[in-house]
């Protein structure tokens, strides 16, 4: 169990090789995935020791900062500290997105327009969306929002519901109540995958149809790594809860995963919105 | 104003570790500091030795030297090494020593990803400078990368792409600690408005730094995507179009403009009071001003893309909101001369750095207001106006405000003085040759002379040779700056704690150089 | 403790004049200098048109009025640095702790803060309303009198008369040699083309600019137009230019190798001038129409191809067919160039997607392609023996439509 920590002063850890690690690793993976990129046989290795070295890294890095979570070493203003790092890097997360939803609208309301404008290269394009663009010739079919998209809608909503309800039972200290809804939440989020990884597959257009098929598996690609990662958070937490790490009081690293889930959530709505439906 | 932490507690703790694994491992926003200095110097001088190439190659008519290809990837490397090796890293390298210092912190608030933040560079500069030797040579497409011709190159294009999301990996979570240790470490007393001017653009530009290396890396896995996976983000004939990425690149590359400037403007904020021994003129008024600026650099992009042909309605927004940025921007200069007015001033080499700052700044944001204009600038839209203009902003701008920030406090990391003497004899060469370099191309830009062009027509030749020389002169005087630093560390006459009567931020409390761990105990501040 | 002490002879002088006139740092005697320097370059401009310190003399409209809104533009600024570092300049030589200046302690003054934010955003109210006007003037490219396509390639420009069925292609004529510095420059160095673009003084000419390939930008800065030109769209400018003669400018846009070899040529022309030129393009187009019915021997092949290969390959593959190593693949000796001509053909008929080779199909007639895939086959170390001709460049028209 996690004591309240009294010490005054700012906790400032030891000198770590973590950082180094990750670094190593990051270059290989880069390498590694440049290699690939232009068909040199090392290039998969490179990136598969990248992986293995990354992996590593987060074991020992967030081991480290539980052990040191447990220790009690991290004061209110430490916490503090973790909280305002969560919030801006989501809010760097929705940068990453809105420069995607950027393309999106770019590409629908200036884009478009200006091709069909341009009669002298393209005579017969009219600005319609879903396009695969004038040079293309192709008719797409596109994903009937009503149909899966509604239902991972469901599910995701259901799942933000799921983790507020875990974070209740942990507030009032019901740790069985946290450990359902962890479980129910990661269920859902493991659910709404398979239905996206099944969407994929009955796709009549791919990511190399034009514009539409661009953004599209762009940003539902890119949600659905998040979901993917936020799942890999969620079960961390989930084992952090059942090994009964988070008090009514403290427990930043929950909290943490139930924003980015959160934040997860709002960017389908948008995706929902804007890619499927309208 | 300050009372001082017991020094006695500070230095109970003060025991730096040694050898090899110190720099590697540390957590301590120092020695971070001093790692992000040193790596900056080091891509200070390589994409110098580039500038000297291509200055070599412009000497005169005709191609001496370097084939065309060659030359693109000069002036490519030149760009991108420059912005992303040597400015932005020299100013996160004054953010990790200055603010926990200025603040009274401890530390960083996150010391172990800070540490991260520092060894990506290495790693992503490994990427990025390696590439000039595989097959096909280094980038050559401009360092604004732009597409269609972006999609041709090689495999140096994909690590370049890579290496810049690994940089851009450390400028976010380097913006995350600082932005969360100013606004969480504060010693108790010090309010917002009370920070040093330095804390405050530090604390802007981590927002903005935030808020756009993330639409970089938008746009950079679009041209990955566009090069290997058959996606038509930047290609008409799928509906996509090449304007979009520098719509996309330029809504990251304004406020990366700012990014660069804005802490110069905090250093030169610090340094003018200083040894004008008086107060900073309005200082709420620079914050709004800075908070302005940052403002406005998101709605001002596609004045980049005048000449690429956007409706009327968008070159006249775009023309407007630039315009604006000239109005905050001149609140800062007024503000500086009003300090130093009726000041009790002297000029040490920071303080002619700050000064010289200010007016080659002015001179550099009086082309940006030409160039903001959009008839104007259809005629020197990607002439060397443009490369006079963003040199007169980035090198008299950033890197000379960088060069006093560096003489202002090596007494404080080093706890030496540096030697005055060189340290002038570096400034008036800096800025002489820097004046050479850059002024003729004012000249060369509005006769009509293309930029990034390996050769030129013979009306252009005198005023190219003048850069050049200017240009040789710039780079050899930059040797002395590295001598002085050097001599620097390693010794020199005591700096004592307070160097600089007129400095009066929490660091001149410090001794010099200060403690390992410093403000372990909060100072209170009234 | 301060180590560094700034000392000054003039320390204890008077006057805030002498001290002005007399001892002045050298941070003032090199400022003045270069002040003085810049507002002499801006006041002989004009008069010295020819030592280029201020755009090219205006040959249109849209170039004078812009010249002059530069000009307004610049004196304002000037005027405005004068006020705000005349008063710092004279605080760096009075206000000094040399001199035992102390210190005032004012920081702020509301007043004169509010009135330097307001004064400036007037005087850019000032500025914006002419620059206003002539953007519209500049957007506004109706009631033109002809319109000539422009179409960018790496390197050259492809100028289509709309109407007219007038088409060229206009390349560099600087010969390598006088780039690598075997021969003297000539005068037009780097700015001269073998097909010059061809306009009636008086009338408006509207361009509509596109590529085939990269951005590039058309730039005759005498015009005052320059406008990129974006692959798949089309972007349109306009200019009226009333004096006959012969304008330059370059590419603008960075799009490869060849990008400072791109020039721009426009021939200013009476209208009756024009209508005698018009008549005898056409008149070259049609002599110029390939004979499908013909078969052409290798040296005539080979003497065509040579031309072509110049205009359209050299820059990348080079003139001695060795390409440049890990960039632009060589021909000479080739697998492709030396294996099935089928290959070979189709090669350079389609080019090759994310790289710099175009596909020629488009842009060369079919006897060009022929002539210079037979010139490519049978010259250096290549010597393959056989020929290509026009019709079998035309089979593979049919083929892809």
């Amino acid at each position: 169990m996690q004591e309240h920590a009294t010490s005054d002063t700012y906790y400032v850890p030891p000198p770590s090789i973590w950082p180094l690690v990750g670094s190593v690793a990051l270059l290989a993976l880069a390498s590694g995935f440049a290699l690939l990129l232009n068909k040199f046989s090392a290039g998969p290795y490179l990136m598969a020791l990248g992986m293995g070295i990354l992996l590593i890294m987060l074991f020992g890095w967030f081991g480290t900062v539980i052990h040191e979570s447990l220790a009690g070493k991290y004061s209110d203003q430490v916490d503090t500290s973790f909280r305002w790092g969560m919030a801006w890097f989501i809010f760097s997360e929705v940068a990453f997105f809105s420069g995607f939803f950027g393309a999106l609208f770019y590409s629908r309301i200036i884009a478009m327009p200006m091709l069909a404008d341009a009669q002298l290269l393209w005579p017969d394009f009219h600005a319609i969306w879903p396009s695969a663009g004038p040079g293309l010739k192709i008719v797409l079919t596109p994903v009937d929002a009503w149909g899966i998209p509604a239902l991972n809608t469901l599910i995701l909503l259901s799942s933000g519901a799921t983790v507020t309800w875990a974070h209740w039972g942990l507030q009032k200290g019901r740790q069985f109540q946290l450990k359902l809804g962890l479980a129910l939440t990661i269920l859902l989020g493991v659910l709404f995958i398979s239905l996206q990884v099944h969407e994929y597959g009955e796709a009549a257009f791919s990511i190399r149809d034009g514009i539409y098929g661009a953004t599209f598996y762009m940003l539902t690609g890119f949600h659905g790594f998040h979901v993917m990662l936020g799942a890999v958070m969620l079960s961390v937490i989930f084992f952090r809860a059942v090994a009964g790490h988070f008090t009514a009081e403290r427990h930043f690293a929950f909290e943490a995963v139930a924003w980015y889930w959160h934040f997860v959530d709002v960017i389908w709505l948008l995706l929902f919105i804007f890619v499927y439906w309208l | 104003m300050y009372t001082a932490a017991d020094p006695a507690d500070a230095h109970a703790h003060d025991h730096a570790p040694s050898g090899f694994m110190r720099w590697v491992s540390s957590t301590n926003h120092k020695d971070i500091g001093t790692l992000y200095l040193w790596f900056s110097l080091f891509m200070f001088f390589f994409a110098g030795a580039l500038a000297m190439l291509i200055r070599a190659e412009l000497f005169q008519p005709g191609l001496q030297f370097f084939q065309p290809a060659f030359f693109n990837q000069l002036t490519t490397m030149h760009g991108l090494i420059m912005i992303f090796g040597a400015i932005m890293p020299s100013l996160v390298g004054f953010a990790n020593w200055q603010v926990p210092l200025m603040i009274g912190a401890p530390d960083m608030a996150f010391p172990r990803l800070n540490n991260w933040s520092f060894w990506l560079l290495p790693a992503a500069g490994t990427l990025l400078i390696s590439s000039f030797f595989v097959p096909g040579g280094a980038i050559a497409g401009g360092w604004t990368m732009y597409p269609p011709l972006f999609i041709q190159g090689g495999i140096a294009y994909d690590m370049s792409i890579l290496s810049l999301h690994i940089l851009g990996i450390s400028s976010i979570m380097g913006a995350i600690n600082i932005i969360t240790t100013i606004l969480n470490m504060r010693a108790p007393g010090m309010t917002l408005m009370k920070m040093p001017l330095f804390v405050w653009t530090w604390l802007i530009t981590a927002f903005l730094l935030i808020a756009v290396m993330p639409v970089l890396a938008c746009a950079i896995t679009m041209l990955l995507t566009d090069r290997h996976f058959g996606t038509h983000f930047f290609d008409a004939a799928g509906g996509g179009d090449p304007v979009m990425f520098q719509h996309l690149f330029w809504f990251f590359g304004h406020p990366e403009v700012y990014i660069m400037i804005l802490p110069a403007f905090g250093i030169v904020s610090t340094i003018i009071p200083t040894f004008a021994r008086k107060p900073l003129f309005g200082y709420v008024s620079m914050v709004y001003a800075v908070a302005s600026i940052a403002f406005l650099s998101f709605i001002v992009w596609a004045h980049h893309m005048f000449a690429t042909g956007m409706p009327l309605g968008g070159q006249l927004f775009f023309m407007y909101t630039t315009m604006l940025i000239a109005i905050p921007t001149g609140v800062k200069v007024f503000n500086w001369v009003a300090t130093l007015w009726r000041g009790s001033i002297t000029f040490e080499t920071p303080m002619l750095f700050a000064l010289a700052f200010v007016f080659l700044f002015a001179i550099g944001g009086f082309s940006g207001l030409v160039l903001a204009l959009v008839p104007v600038d259809i005629q020197l839209q990607d002439t060397y106006y443009v490369v006079a203009h963003f040199h007169y902003v980035l090198f008299s701008g950033s890197a000379m405000s960088i060069m006093g920030g560096i003489y202002y406090w090596l007494p404080k990391w080093t706890g030496h003085m540096y030697d005055e003497k060189l340290g002038k004899i570096h400034f008036w060469l800096t800025t002489i040759a820097f004046n050479i370099t850059f002024f003729p191309m004012h000249f060369l830009g509005l006769a009509g002379m293309p930029r990034r062009i390996p050769d030129y027509a013979l009306q252009f030749a005198d005023f190219n040779m003048i850069a050049s020389l200017g240009g040789f002169l710039l780079g050899a005087s930059q040797l002395l700056f590295l001598y002085n630093v050097i001599q620097c560390v390693r010794g020199g006459a005591p700096a004592g704690n307070r160097p600089w009567e007129g400095a009066d931020t929490l660091e001149w409390t410090q001794s010099s150089p200060p403690p390992y761990h410093s403000f372990v105990t909060p100072p209170i501040v009234k | 403790m301060r180590i560094a002490n700034y000392t000054d002879q003039c320390a204890g002088q008077p006057l805030c004049v002498r001290r002005l006139l007399f001892c002045m740092p050298n941070a003032l005697v090199f400022t003045s200098a270069f002040l003085l320097a810049l507002a002499l370059a801006l006041i002989a401009a004009p008069a010295r048109a020819d030592y280029a310190l201020n755009f090219p003399t205006p040959a249109s409209g849209l170039a004078q009025d812009i010249y002059d809104l530069h000009i307004l533009i610049l004196w304002i600024c000037f005027a405005i640095f004068v006020i705000v570092f005349v008063p710092m300049f004279v605080a760096l030589v009075c206000h000094r702790k040399s001199l035992g200046h102390v210190a005032a302690k004012f920081h702020d003054n509301l007043k004169v803060e509010i009135i330097w934010t307001i004064i400036p955003t007037l005087i850019l109210v000032g500025m914006a309303w002419p620059a206003t006007n002539l953007v519209m003037s500049m957007k506004d490219t109706s009631k033109e009198d002809l319109t000539i396509k422009v179409t960018g390639r790496q390197w050259k420009w492809d100028y289509e008369y709309l109407g007219d069925d007038i088409r060229f292609t206009s390349n560099t004529t600087t010969p390598p040699e006088q780039i690598d510095g075997a021969q003297a420059k000539g005068e037009n160095y780097l700015l001269e083309v073998d097909h010059p673009l061809v306009v009636p003084a008086g009338k408006k000419v509207r361009l509509v600019l596109t590529t085939s390939d990269v951005i590039h930008s058309w730039w005759v800065p005498a015009f005052g137009v320059k406008q990129d030109a974006i692959p798949g769209f089309i972007r349109d400018a306009w200019f009226m230019v009333d004096k006959p003669g012969i304008y330059r400018g370059q590419c603008a846009e960075l799009c490869g190798i060849g990008h400072g070899f791109m020039p721009v040529v426009v021939e200013v022309v009476t209208p009756e001038q024009f209508a005698s030129w018009k008549d005898e393009q056409k008149k070259l187009l049609a002599a110029a129409a390939v004979d499908y019915s013909k078969t052409y021997t290798m040296d005539e092949l080979k003497t065509m191809g040579a031309k072509v290969y110049t205009a359209n390959c050299m820059a990348c593959h080079q003139p001695n067919g060795a390409g440049i190593p890990n960039a632009f693949p060589a021909l000479n000796g080739s697998k492709l160039v030396r294996g099935e001509k089928s290959a070979h053909i189709e090669r350079v008929f389609n080019g090759k997607p994310g790289t710099a080779m175009a596909a020629f199909g488009k842009q060369l007639s079919d006897l060009d392609i022929a002539a210079v895939i037979t010139y490519e086959r049978n010259t250096w170390s290549n010597a393959m023996g056989d020929v290509v001709q026009p019709t079998e460049i035309a089979a593979l028209h049919k083929r892809s439509q």
